[in-house]
């Protein structure tokens, strides 16, 4: 394989499409670009297409429409090359329940080509550094599912893979598991890593992502960072709850000199949308005092990420069970 | 292809089957199970007029080693099946390993499968006064033979889970097989079958298969039954090959 100069995306894909037997579009024409270094979060509820990108992006499904191109090589033409480029670690975690995490090691360094030593050197690195360590000589049918996870992870990052992609990699962890590998691909990204990570958790697209793409039924709906796709939706809102019924109207009131503020649906508090920004929240708590409205609670509700998703789609992503 | 990618796969196929025992289990001692029935059963035909010898247990061990190739056919699918259900072939498909060395390396460890229950099988015979009238070369070519028709079996293997997709339908095949060793010269030398049964243990090839491991028993190295086992081997090759590769090409690469 000749040498190439780094492409200025690490993944560029144009028109992608994959339609499956039946007619079913799963992915329906979808451009998108990813800088080098870049952790890129692809956002989308069960069923929107996500895992299918992946497939097409790390060679597994071949695209019936489009073109994408990984680390600058056509996915299509150019598998093996890809392949040498890229660490995957998809949804189910692909283990041997009859092999111990020295075994995998060893067997998928040999298939990316290290010698058993840089194999062993590497993978005692990860696997020290994931909390594996002691487990290593274990068959991985003892392992929890939190350990199978990062021993998936390290499998992929072992022969130091300049793109990672992940799908759905926190699915079914515990809290504890989940931050854990929250660092580890920060730290990755910090490393130089670009990462594609699927996700259906908002939250997980708003800590890690530098950029999300919103997926739903095979298209993208929006793109931006966390940031910009919130700001698309609108400026944070403040609600105050004051601390007795009476001063309710004395409330409304004096909010109307930073906006239009709204009585709450409880009837109890007042809620009005800052329109520059949470910058404005001193100067309201100010005015508030200082008119000697005592107030029980106040909060400011900031636009999420499921609020763009409802925006651009008309439907909560949060406990969405959609299939497609 | 690499050599050490395809021992990698090859070991890792051989250590998923000697690690699990209900696969062990059936590949070593159902035949030898059977082998003691048959040689206490059925050593009355040895009186037959033209039975060729009067260890019933020498001509019976054949039937050992052709079960065991018959096993690594099983055992070979169902591993990939259970590969390709539990996403560990998507783990190899995501390395640069071409689909060529994955092949050789789940033949290679079938072969070397075969090579340990063929051991296993020698053994037994040599436990249990079986004559082996090819000494040591022939040992050595029981062991040999054994590793390559289980290779070659095991090809068949392949192609049914790449066919088929589950483990537990390609384990079905195994009773078709059976019935088919049933129906050849496993239990009686073909000249002392009558009838339908010699018919169809004359055009049944697992009977050449199986005459070809009894002559080493029995004679040594007989020209005749030996290469009519070895083209039965190279059929098996020739056809389970070849079906293993076009449905490895055929298949998507995620499968």
């Amino acid at each position: 394989m000749s040498a190439r100069p780094q492409p200025d995306a690490a993944i560029l894909v144009e028109g992608l499409v994959r339609e499956f037997p039946g007619g079913v579009r799963a992915v329906d024409g979808i451009d998108l670009v990813v800088g080098w270094g870049e952790i890129y979060g692809f956002l989308g509820p069960n069923g929107a297409g996500k895992s299918t990108t992946v497939s097409i992006l790390t060679t597994l499904l071949p695209p019936t429409g489009g073109r994408a191109l990984v680390g600058g090589y056509d996915v299509l033409k150019e598998g093996p090359a890809v392949r040498r480029l890229i660490g995957a670690s998809l949804q189910r975690c692909a283990l041997d329940p009859y092999l111990t995490a020295w075994e995998h090691i060893v067997l998928q360094g040999t298939l990316h080509g290290l010698s058993r030593r840089e194999s062993l050197e590497r993978g005692g690195e990860l696997l020290h550094r994931l909390g594996l360590g002691e487990a290593a000589e274990r068959k991985v049918r003892t392992y929890s599912g939190g350990m199978q996870r990062r021993l998936d992870l390290a499998l992929a990052l072992l022969h130091r893979p300049r793109l990672l992609f992940l799908d759905e990699p926190t699915t079914g962890l515990d809290v504890q598991s989940r931050t854990a590998l929250w660092e580890e691909i920060r730290a990755l990204a910090n490393g130089g890593v670009t990462v594609f990570l699927t996700t259906q958790y908002l939250e997980e697209a708003d800590a890690l992502a530098d950029r999300v793409g919103i997926i739903d039924r095979g298209r993208l709906v929006a793109e931006g960072s966390p940031a910009e796709l919130k700001a698309q939706i609108g400026r944070p809102a403040l609600e105050a709850i004051p601390a007795k019924r009476a001063l309710r109207s004395r409330l409304l009131e004096l909010l109307r000199n930073f906006g239009e503020p709204v009585e709450l649906g409880d009837g109890e508090g007042v809620t009005i949308r800052l329109e520059r920004g949470t910058a404005e929240l001193a100067e309201v708590v100010r005015a508030v005092d200082g008119a000697g409205i005592e107030v029980a609670d106040l909060r400011i509700h900031a636009p999420t990420l499921d609020d763009v998703f409802l925006a651009k789609t008309g439907r909560r992503l949060e406990g969405s069970k959609e299939e497609g | 292809m690499s050599a050490t990618v395809v021992l990698a796969v090859a070991r890792r196929a051989f250590v998923k089957t000697v690690r699990q025992p209900f696969q062990l289990f059936p590949l070593i001692f159902f035949p030898a199970i059977l082998l003691a029935i048959n040689a206490s059963g059925l050593a009355a035909a040895t009186h037959l007029p033209g039975f060729p010898t009067r260890s019933y247990l020498s001509f019976a061990i054949a039937l050992a080693y052709v079960q065991g190739a018959l096993f690594a056919l099983v055992n070979a699918g169902t591993n990939l099946a259970e590969d390709l259900e539990s996403g560990f072939f998507t783990r190899l498909a995501l390395t640069p390993l071409s689909r060529r060395a994955l092949l050789a390396g789940l033949l290679a460890g079938s072969g070397a499968v075969g090579v340990l229950q063929s051991a296993i099988y020698l053994l037994i015979g040599a436990l249990a006064g079986a004559q082996l009238k090819g000494g040591l070369p022939g040992a050595l070519l029981l062991l040999a033979f054994g590793g390559v028709a289980s290779a070659g079996f095991a090809a068949g293997g392949v192609a049914a889970a790449l066919l088929l997709r589950s483990g537990e339908a390609v384990q079905g095949l195994f009773p078709f097989f059976f019935v088919l060793l049933l129906l050849s010269s496993a239990n009686l030398p073909r000249n002392l079958l009558h009838g339908w049964f010699q018919t169809v243990a004359t055009y049944n090839p697992l009977s050449y298969l199986i005459e070809g491991f009894r002559a080493i028993y029995l004679t040594g190295f007989p020209a005749g039954p030996l290469l009519g086992g070895a083209a039965v081997v190279a059929g098996s090759w020739l056809l389970f090959g070849t079906a293993a590769v076009v449905a490895l090409r055929r298949s998507p690469r995620a499968l």
